[in-house]
């Protein structure tokens, strides 16, 4: 934690950034975000296993991109979310500097996009155990049962859009979900619009999203949509080899396409 | 049940299946006529949300269709289609949506007969399975009234 402060103090004092974004301890046990924007307020700077939010969602934020260069506390996810987002062309390089933190006391700086791709290749990540196990349980459900599994989860989803807000994946202007004409989704907490709209999420989300589980963790009613992205990496990998997060330079999955995709349904 | 005539909707291409829908017409192969065809430029431009809209509205099953890969009009739309569906039916498969419901398939413009054939096997199919009661009861458009007007 002393090397994290030491290094954002560094930086803000140097005039390197113009602000850093970490975690703070907050009112309850979870940590908080926190932006830094001066050397004398980054003794409030923590990095404990609390500290879950992606902050690399807020690299894309208007009122962020304003502010000039940043720093970001990074953990795996968050650096791994940085570079599908440089690989969309949503900051240039060097304009964002990560600190990658990995639970020990070290902080390791990372400025271009070829020093973030050999961090992730040096640190795998898997999910977590408790996720394992939901995923497993889900497709060991058959298509009716499944029906019925998502149709009792997202029955309580009221639309707050929490999920879209945490992600660092959904940063468009205007979400599909807002557009009226023509109403894609509807905007009701009706249980049709709430499949369609995690259909939806899911669908623009493959092959893009980094299984931080930072959607499911904001959700508050802990509906547990992250599986349906973690289904599609997972089949989305076996299928194409393609692993999210690893290149800044390789093309979009789904912009892409060989010759010789294999599938078995096509008549 | 007996008597229950599923309503299909056919997603097609322009440039292939369209034309080898209308040679199934000028070769006078009988079809059956339950299903609408909806014409795309390509099988690249067919989002995934127009097939679920499909099924808001009532159809029970629904058929994609284009050029067969290397055919493209557009050199690559259907390459990036392929891509697209392998994705989107694993999505379907784990909502538990009923993949059986939704056909896709190769028809070129000199594909008549095959046209003509996919059309009467998925009728036949859907015909077995029912109406899709599950999308129906989800669609309820009674229930989304009082939902939205209270």
């Amino acid at each position: 934690m002393d090397n994290l402060i030491k290094k954002a103090k560094e930086l803000l004092e140097n005039n390197l950034v113009q602000v850093v974004i970490g975690y703070e301890k907050g009112n309850t046990q979870k940590s908080r975000p926190v932006f830094i924007f001066k050397a004398e307020n980054a003794d409030k700077l923590i990095y404990d296993e609390s500290c879950h939010y992606n902050l690399a969602s807020y690299i894309t934020r208007q009122e962020m991109r304003h502010t000039g260069k940043m720093a970001v506390v990074a953990n795996i996810h968050a650096l791994k979310a940085m570079l599908v987002l440089a690989n969309e062309h949503q900051f240039i390089e060097g304009n964002v500097i990560a600190l990658a933190v990995d639970g020990s006391s070290d902080v390791t700086e990372l400025k271009t996009f070829s020093e973030i791709e050999e961090y992730i290749a040096s640190h795998p990540v898997e999910l977590k155990e408790k996720e394992k196990v939901l995923l497993e349980k889900i497709k060991a459900l058959s298509k009716e049962e499944r029906w019925e599994f998502w149709q009792n989860e997202l029955a309580r989803c009221f639309k707050c859009y929490a999920c879209r807000a945490a992600c660092p994946m959904c940063y468009c202007h205007q979400c599909t979900v807002d557009c009226n004409k023509p109403q894609w989704i509807t905007v009701a907490p009706h249980q049709l619009g709430n499949y369609e709209w995690q259909m939806m999420r899911a669908m623009h989300l493959a092959g893009r999203c980094v299984d931080c589980g930072a959607c499911a963790e904001a959700c508050p009613l802990d509906i547990p949509i992250n599986m349906l992205t973690y289904y599609l990496s997972e089949s989305i990998e076996s299928n194409f080899g393609f692993k999210t997060g690893t290149s800044a330079t390789k093309l979009y999955v789904l912009s892409d396409y060989k010759l010789e995709d294999k599938e078995n349904f096509i008549r | 049940m007996e008597n229950f005539e599923p309503k299909i909707v056919a997603f097609v291409c322009n440039w292939c299946t369209y034309a080898g829908a209308d040679l199934t017409g000028t070769s006078r192969i009988k079809y059956a006529p339950n299903v609408k065809i909806i014409r795309f430029p390509c099988t690249g431009r067919i989002d995934f949300m127009i097939l679920m809209k499909a099924f808001v509205n009532g159809a029970d099953g629904i058929i994609v269709s284009g050029c067969h890969p290397n055919d493209c009009h557009y050199t690559s739309g259907n390459f990036h289609a392929r891509r697209r569906w392998m994705v989107f039916r694993n999505l379907l498969d784990i909502m538990g949506v009923d993949l059986e419901r939704i056909t896709f398939s190769w028809v070129s413009a000199a594909e008549g007969a095959k046209w003509a054939e996919i059309v009467n096997s998925t009728v036949d199919k859907i015909k077995k399975l029912g109406p899709y009661e599950n999308y129906k009861k989800l669609a309820d458009s009674q229930q989304l009234k009082e939902v939205i007007h209270g």
